[in-house]
This record gives structure tokens, sequence and C-alpha cells, in this order.
């Protein structure tokens, strides 16, 4: 291009020297062009590249055509804003991908005969067989889990919101935050190491304690955001019509954040269902139905995915069983996600503001 | 306006002599419901104490019953068998492997992260930029088996192209050289854990951008700067403690990660230079990978495996944590 045809231009546009609005869309477009030709020229076959090329494509053309029409700080204006924008698609596609391929793929297999029915003696490689074990299993661990994990973890955010000044609440803030980045296997190996002292076999609650070491941290993060959501001016009302302190809390504070909490609680249940690697080193995995948590090895829906990926040996009818699986328990998450936003935007404190 | 209610609320409120009596009556009760109160929050705070205490007593217990049987050494030994006799093994590999998947990790999430955070907060429109929060916000629910399997059947296929490429043209840095085997190594471990990781430092970042004070932007633009200019000198730099943080977050994440690594790497106990051929392993997806078949002898030496782990992840967070606490946060309660 001449600069000749730039500088004819100039004087057609407003605003003197700038590019016209659809000129983004016009060099998205031209550069995935170009890069489905390269691509189809140079006979890449992945289509990874195709994109990664047009995304270069992009991003230089843009600083280029910018450059001469707009000026060097105008160019690099667009060229930041072109990298954001690539950035987003970049980190979109993979994503996307995970969403389509799990729901594609898992319900192939994920129906009622699924979800009712076990694994027993089906063996891995062979079609059939179900989950039903490790539904009943998931729900049990991550039920005691939240039974021990949630109270504790709200009772420990009311002490550092309400009670908490010193060395000993600075502490626990420290330590709880701390406590947030604690891999979920060393969980498991802590519980590992107390059922190793006294020499016991794998069970189910073994498993909830280390979920429910993992879910504690989580829920008194989150409960603390709420509690000091809640106004200054209600505990005082309260306080000064001579209710005790800690009928203020149990009557006003809590009651004025339910919603929050709630929500908190069922992220970190959330989040605790899809623990693999305490489940894996503590409960071990069981094909058969064990309705007991407190004896005998069970099985749950994340140790059910890798168990039966790893141990498919390539068979495509284990690899389904994994797929619908990960989207029960995906469709698990989200529900208990969907709800608990919802339940945040409904129950909102209101601060006055 | 409704007389009757106005009347019962106008009452005059009647002077009672004996409320003085009755507060007095009442403290005592009070006290001891107050003490029970208080005695049950800050024995749940003590009782979290105890908890991260009693990981770090029975882990160096146990590992430390471990490391007096080894007969490698633990840090510098090029192998894991718990099985022999006597046992050999360190954890050399593993460190390494952890660092080097860890690392590529951060090299790709961080900037994306960041741009990403950028894109919701000033880039895309409003709408737009508060469904991209609520969909990142649900991806890092996404369980990480999930993510595990996805990356061993779907993103293992998709790396043969990218890494015959690299192998093409930085093959000769050695690093990049590839075999043509199965592209279960280091690197698309550590794609994966940018994928995962991905969303922890976005919703971090989001939230520091968004406190930037809004003065700091306007008197940018109303210098004439660029959007971009007002990013690099009023954005970045109000932001940059907390992307650290942010960072450091997800470095935590991918440090510990374990059944994603664990689905995707074929491990084997060896420090090689090239990312792209299989091999090595990390703290966690050894531990998961060895577990099954380790005995009484071999869960201790993994059990020391995971101390370490522990005391790095500890540093990492507990460092991510006072770059954070540093920025004074305000708050409803206690202002």
């Amino acid at each position: 291009m001449s600069t000749a045809a730039v500088a004819d231009k100039r004087p057609s546009t407003l605003q003197g020297a700038s590019l016209p609005k659809w000129s983004p869309y016009a060099i998205v477009g031209g550069s995935i062009v170009l890069g489905v030709v390269i691509g189809l020229v140079g006979g890449l076959d992945s289509k990874i590249q195709w994109g990664l090329i047009a995304g270069l494509l992009y991003v230089f053309g843009t600083y280029g055509i910018a450059a001469r029409v707009e000026g060097k700080r105008q160019a690099k204006d667009r060229v930041a804003t072109s990298l954001v924008w690539v950035a987003f698609v970049v980190a979109v596609i993979p994503l996307v991908s995970l969403i389509w391929v799990t729901i594609s793929r898992g319900v192939k297999v994920l129906d009622p005969y699924f979800l009712s029915h076990s694994m027993g003696v089906v063996a891995d490689s062979e079609a059939g067989g179900g989950a039903y074990a490790a539904i009943i299993g998931s729900l049990e661990q991550v039920g005691l889990a939240t039974l021990i994990g949630a109270p504790i973890g709200i009772l420990t955010a009311v002490y550092l919101v309400e009670y908490g000044r010193g060395r000993l609440a600075k502490a626990v803030t420290f330590f709880v935050d701390v406590m947030t980045g604690i891999p979920s296997i060393v969980a498991g190996l802590f519980i590992l190491s107390l059922m190793l002292i006294f020499d016991m076999q794998p069970f189910g609650f073994a498993g909830s304690l280390a979920l429910a070491i993992l879910m504690m941290p989580v829920v008194v993060r989150s409960t603390e955001e709420m509690l000091k959501l809640v106004p200054n001016e209600l505990r005082e009302a309260s306080l000064a019509l001579g209710v005790p302190k800690w009928r203020t809390i149990l009557k006003v504070v809590l009651p004025t954040s339910i919603g929050g909490i709630t929500t908190g609680v069922m992220l970190a249940i959330a989040r605790i269902a899809g623990e693999t690697a305490p489940v894996l080193l503590l409960v071990f995995g069981n094909p058969f139905i064990n309705n007991n948590p407190f004896e005998g090895a069970q099985s749950s829906l994340p140790l059910f995915i890798y168990q039966q990926y790893a141990n498919s040996a390539g068979a495509n009818a284990a690899y389904d069983r994994a797929w619908a699986a990960s989207l029960t328990l995906i469709a698990f998450v989200m529900i208990l996600n969907l709800v608990a936003r919802g339940i945040a935007r409904w129950k909102a404190p209101k601060t006055g503001r | 306006m409704d007389i009757s209610t106005q009347t019962t609320d106008a009452s005059p409120p009647t002077p009672q002599p004996s409320v003085v009596q009755q507060k007095r009556n009442a403290r005592g009760a009070t006290r001891a419901g107050d003490r029970v109160f208080l005695g049950l929050s800050r024995g749940s705070g003590i009782l979290l104490l105890v908890i991260m205490a009693a990981i770090a007593v029975f882990l160096t217990y146990r590992a430390s019953l471990a490391i007096s049987k080894d007969h490698g050494n633990f840090l510098t030994t090029f192998e894991w068998n718990t099985n022999l006799i006597p046992p050999s093994f360190g954890i050399a590999v593993l460190a390494f492997g952890t660092v080097v998947s860890s690392i590529i990790a951060m090299a790709i999430a961080v900037p994306i992260a960041v741009a990403i955070a950028l894109f919701i907060t000033h880039y895309a429109p409003r709408r737009i930029g508060g469904l991209v929060a609520y969909v990142i916000d649900l991806l890092a629910a996404v369980p990480s088996i999930v993510y595990g399997l996805w990356g061993g059947l779907i993103l293992v296929p998709h790396m043969t192209g990218l890494f015959s490429w690299l192998n093409d043209f930085f093959g000769w840095t050695g690093i990049f050289s590839w075999d043509g085997g199965a592209p279960r190594s280091m690197l698309t471990v550590g794609i994966l854990l940018a994928i995962m990781i991905l969303p922890v430092i976005t919703n971090v970042s989001r939230e520091v951008f968004r406190q930037v004070p809004q003065m700091h932007e306007e008197a940018a633009l109303a210098l004439g700067a660029t959007r971009w200019e007002v990013i690099r000198m009023a954005v970045l730099p109000f932001g940059r403690s907390g992307v650290i943080s942010a960072s450091m977050l997800g470095l935590g994440r991918a440090l510990g990660e374990t059944m994603a690594v664990a689905t995707v790497l074929s491990p084997d106990f060896d420090i090689h230079a090239s990312l792209l051929n299989p091999g090595g392993g990390t703290f966690a997806q050894n531990i998961a990978s060895k577990f099954s078949e380790a005995t009484a002898d071999g869960r201790d030496a993994l059990i020391a495996s995971g101390l370490v782990l522990f005391v790095i992840t500890l540093l990492v967070n507990g460092a991510a944590r006072i770059i954070i606490q540093r920025r004074a946060e305000y708050s409803g309660a206690n202002a």
C-alpha cells in the first residue's frame, strides 16, 4: 500500500487521521482469511496453528495500519485493545471446548439406568454399569463434611468479625487465608497419617474429614465477608435496647446475612464435591454399593471419573462412563452455584447506602 | 396518614423504675450466654489453628519415619523405589517437575488473565463484561478432575500440531525438541494448569482493577492519554501488588494440582531437558499415581513428599496473603 493512498483518504474523514469504525472488524476478517489460506497452502494440519497465525496477523496488521494512519500512540492503543480481545478469545476456546465435549459425550450413556446402577462386576472395558454407588458415596461424604465444616467455619467467622481483636484473631485470619491454599492432596495425607497411626482401612468418613478441612477456610472467608456487610447501626440498635451480644448475633446479625452465608456454604460444597485426591487416598473406591460411610471403602463421583479414565486401558465404554459422570458432577456443581447465586441476589442485605 | 398506627407508635414510653433492676438481673444471665457463645466461636477459631498445627506435626512425624529408612538421599536421589529393601527415594525429580510445570502455567496464565481482567473492567461493554465475569466465576467451579479428563482425552491429541511446529523451529534449543511420542509432557501439563488457574487469577485481578480510583483514570484521560496509556499509567501501577498476589494464589493452586497432572502426564523418574518429551513428575501427581501400589513404608515416603509440597504452598500462599493484607481493606463492621 502506498502512502499516497492513505494521504488521499485523510481529507475524506471528518476527524482527519483516524481509522473508520469498521476497520477492526475488517482486520479481524482479513487476518482470519489470510490465516486459513496460509494454513491450507502450508499444509498445517492443526487448526490451533491457523488460529495462532490469524491472531498474529491481526495484532501486527492492526499496528501497521494504525501506525500509518493515526500515529504511533494510537497504534499502540489499538494493539493493546486487540491483544486484550485475542487473550479473551484464546481463553474462551478451551473453556467452551470443555463444556461442549462434556455435554456432547456425557449424554451418550447418561440415563436413569446409569444413575441407578453401579459398576458391580461389570469390567471397566465393558459397556453398562453406572455411577449409583459413586453418587451415594459423594452425597454421604460431602454431607458429613458439610455437617462438620460449615458450623466450625461459620462460628470462626463470627469470632473474627464480632469478637476478634488482638493476636489470636490476627493469627486465625492469617492461617485461614493460608489454609485456603492447602492442596487437597495434603489434607488427604494428613488424615492418612492419622489412619496409619491407628492402622485403619479406608472408609468414607475419613474422606469427609479431609473434605471438611478443605471446606472450613472457604466458609470462614465468605461468611466473614457477609458479616462485615451487616451495617453497624443494626448491631448498635440491638445492643442499645439492652439485648445481650450473643442474642444480637443470633437474632440480628446472622439472620441479616443468612442469604450470603448460605451462598458461601453452597459454594464451598460445590468446591469439595469435585475433590478427587483426598478421596483417592482415604476412601479408595468401590464398584459395589456401600451405604455405610463409617465402614469399608466407598466410591465418589470424582473418584469414579478418575478410575474409569485410568483403568480403562483405552476402552471407549469406560471413557463414556467417565464423561457421563463428569456431566453429572458438573451439573450438580453448577446447579449448586446457580442456586447459591440466586439466594445471594435474593437475600442480599440492604446496606442502606 | 394512618392515625391509628401513629398513635400506637407515638405512645409515650412509660418510664419504668425497674429498668435498671431488670438490666442488672439480665446481666448475670447474659454473661453466661455471652461466655458460652464467645467460647464456642473462639474455640472454632482455635480449632482451625490446631488443625493447621496438627497437619504440620503429623506429616513431619510420618515423614521422619520414612526419611530415616531412606537409603538414598531424600533431596537428590533420582528414583522412587519404596518397595526395595532398603527403600531408596528422593524428591529431586518431583521438585523439578513441580516447579517447571508451574512456571509454564504462570507464564501462560498471568498475561492472559490480566488481559481478561482488563477486558472485563475496561474494554468490554458493561453488560458483556458482567457476563464474562460470571462465566469465569462458574469456570472456577469446574472440578479439577473434569479438567483432567478433558486434558487427557481432548487436549493431548490436539497438542501434536503445536509440538511438531515447536520442534521444527525451536527444536535446536533442546528445550523444545520432540521425539514424536504422545504429547503427555510437561508443556501439556503446564498448558492445562494455565487453563485451570486462569479463573483464579482473573477474578482477583478484576477486583483490584475495579478499585482503581476513578480520578486517576479521568486525570490521565484529561491529559489526552489513550486508553492503553491510561491503563499503563493509572491502572497497572495501582493494581500491581494485587496482580502479584493473584498470581501467587494461582501458583499455589498449580503447585498442588493433582488430578489434572495425573491424567495428562506420562511420568518417569528422570529430569528431561525437553519440555515436549513425556517424563518427569510432580509431587501431587506422584502421590496419586504411586499410592495404590505403595506399602506401609511407601505411604510414609509419599507423606514425606507431601510435607515438602505443604511447606512450599504454605510459603507461596503466605507471601501472597501478606502482600494482599498490606492493602488495608475497609469494612462495614469494626470500621
